[in-house]
């Protein structure tokens, strides 16, 4: 517990601070998604946001590389603020990895060019190295020997693995994770979680958006639970699962947990 | 003792001759039911009133070389009409000394065409063969360097008319239609309006029109004492004209593109350009070759309709030999050698096309 509280005051410090998310709202027309978020994340810090559909969850981590844009409030990543100027954008972009509930992978592009792909183009390295440091990604999520296959050729669990050392491949500083095991068969969700853990060993800062609450009780060191837009509970993992403090979050619990 | 076994009889009994070769296979296909039994019947009826006096006309009694007086004495085809005229439809005006070098064109256009026709060569080298054949046509025709005898534009005519109307109009409206179909999705207001207008506009004239306007009302917009050839404003109506249909099949193929792979590229830091090119445009064109490739074999036979504004394609040359008294009245077999020349162009396209398919295809 001390430690996490310590994570948590350490946030505040600017420079250990890789997000800073202040006062966000968000519409989708006259749909208030996001109701005043306010969001500080540690570099090394791992989070898991859980809660109902529709509670903008999703959303909110679409937010941070600007998938989604935002109407009012504050964005900083990595000290560089979100406006609308696409190079701040793009910059976000290459620091920020992003794993897709549907994998999207490039289907007209082998594994290994997938991989490749960003780094040769955004961060401009050189093929032969680029294939180098694919190589040693794909190692680590235990599929180098389909380097040469195509994305359809793979089982979902396979090219979400793929998706994530895709990610890796970039050096990102923060690896957003959007319900990455919800379109998975069931047999398959552990060798993806497997890998995530791996990642959150080696001190990678993640936010997560998850209905796994084992991962979560594991790997996290916040969760949060939303809920209409808002986020209704922030506590340490074990609190979480053992008092919830919100009536919203024990029925939210209760549904989930069986 | 030693009960004996019963092992099922191999029964080995043959289907009837009735359901198994070409007795069978007439039987299961041609004559199975009245309805057509009846169709058969009729179907061979006619093939035996058309096929021997159809050879005949072509083969037997047909006149291959020759005058027309040689031909009106016989009572088959006159294909003398296509033997002793052939340079002047493939070429027409062009000086006759010089038709080595039209010939020559064409030929390097089939030649880079069938060669590009393998995937495995597609690359850096094939590119630049193209490049030099390009060139090599741009000095071959017009001519006034490397000693050759300058040669008119107004004196191209016949098959290196076509061939460079469909060549230059195919390959320059292809891109044009990509970037308008991108600029009628653009986020830009201006970029997406300019495409929509451009597009419904130039949809909803004919292509004739455009060639009139091209011919006939575009030099009234220009100051006095300049003046464009006219191939190349034929040739400018065509490009605009195709442009505009490829724009719509591309945008076909870019709305079919999911959503998450744009999300994907966009999150690995891609810009727009890079988005487009490595990721959406590889997969959205693919998916629509096959329009595509009917609008350019549409658009390759509609460069015939040249003629209207006065310009000597095949077509012309074609009817020019015709309207010459010797030669009056053998028009079938001149048209039938020319829809052989288009035929053989837009199947070579369509094979090409499923050839690339077939490449891309996984």
């Amino acid at each position: 517990m001390s430690d996490s509280d310590n994570i948590q005051s350490e946030a505040r410090d600017s420079t250990r601070t890789i997000i800073h998310i202040a006062g966000l709202h968000k519409w989708f027309g006259d749909f208030h998604v996001l109701k005043d978020i306010n969001l500080d994340v540690a570099r090394g810090e791992r989070i898991v946001i859980c809660g109902p559909s529709g509670s903008g969850k999703s959303t909110l981590i679409r937010c941070i590389n600007r998938l989604e844009e935002h109407q009012r409030g504050k964005i900083v990543v990595d000290n560089i603020e979100l406006t609308n100027d696409i190079k701040h954008i793009e910059k976000i972009r290459a620091e920020v990895g992003m794993v897709f509930q549907h994998f999207n992978l490039f289907p007209h592009l082998s594994i290994l060019e997938n991989l490749t792909l960003g780094p040769i183009w955004v961060r401009k390295v050189p093929r032969a190295e680029a294939e180098q440091t694919a190589m040693y990604f794909l190692e680590k999520v235990h599929i180098a020997d389909q380097a040469r296959k195509y994305p359809g050729q793979l089982s979902g669990g396979q090219q979400q693995r793929v998706a994530i050392a895709r990610s890796l491949c970039m050096k990102p500083k923060v690896m957003l994770f959007d319900e990455p095991t919800s379109a998975l068969d069931p047999e398959m969700v552990k060798e993806v979680l497997d890998v995530m853990i791996e990642l959150a060993e080696e001190g990678m800062t993640m936010l997560v958006v998850s209905h796994e609450m084992g991962f979560a009780r594991s790997v996290a060191h916040r969760v949060l639970f939303m809920d209409f837009g808002q986020i209704v509970e922030e506590n340490t993992p074990e609190e979480f699962f053992s008092q919830p403090r919100h009536e919203r979050t024990k029925l939210f619990l209760s549904q989930i947990l069986h | 003792m030693d009960t004996p076994v019963h092992q099922p009889a191999q029964i080995e009994v043959k289907p009837p001759v009735t359901s198994v070769g070409v007795l069978g296979w007439v039987r299961q296909n041609l004559f199975n039911g009245p309805l057509n039994t009846v169709l058969t019947i009729l179907v061979l009826f006619a093939l035996v009133k058309i096929i021997p006096p159809l050879v005949g006309w072509a083969l037997v009694h047909s006149v291959w070389t020759g005058t027309g007086d040689d031909c009106r004495a016989a009572d088959g085809a006159c294909w003398a009409v296509v033997t002793s005229n052939v340079r002047f439809i493939l070429f027409g005006f062009y000086p006759y000394d010089q038709q080595w070098r039209p010939l020559s064109c064409a030929v390097l256009i089939v030649v880079l065409f069938l060669y590009s026709s393998k995937p495995s060569r597609w690359g850096r080298g094939l590119a630049v063969a193209w490049g030099v054949g390009l060139v090599t046509m741009g000095v071959l025709m017009p001519g006034g360097v490397l000693g050759l005898e300058p040669v008119d534009p107004g004196l191209w005519s016949g098959i290196s008319l076509t061939l460079l109307l469909s060549l230059f109009g195919l390959t320059a409206a292809y891109p044009l239609g990509v970037l308008l179909a991108l600029g009628r999705q653009s986020k830009l207001p201006a970029i997406k309006v300019i495409s929509v207008l451009y597009i419904e506009l130039i949809r909803g004239v004919p292509l004739i029109s455009m060639l009139f306007m091209a011919s006939v009302m575009f030099p009234l917009f220009l100051p006095e004492g300049i003046t464009v050839n006219k191939i190349l404003r034929a040739q400018a109506a065509i490009i605009l004209f195709t442009a505009a249909y490829i724009a719509e099949v591309v945008r076909g193929g870019l709305q079919a593109i999911p959503r998450g792979q744009f999300e994907a590229a966009e999150s690995l830091g891609l810009d727009y350009y890079q988005k487009m090119r490595l990721i959406v445009l590889p997969q959205a064109l693919k998916i629509v070759i096959p329009p595509t490739v009917s609008i350019l074999i549409s658009a390759f036979k509609d460069t015939s309709l040249v003629v209207i504004i006065g310009l000597f394609d095949l077509l012309k040359t074609t009817q020019v030999t015709l309207s010459n008294p010797e030669w009056m009245g053998f028009s079938p077999e001149a048209f039938l050698f020319i829809a052989v020349l288009y035929f053989l162009g837009c199947f070579s396209m369509s094979n090409f096309s499923r050839r690339i398919e077939k490449a891309l295809a996984r």
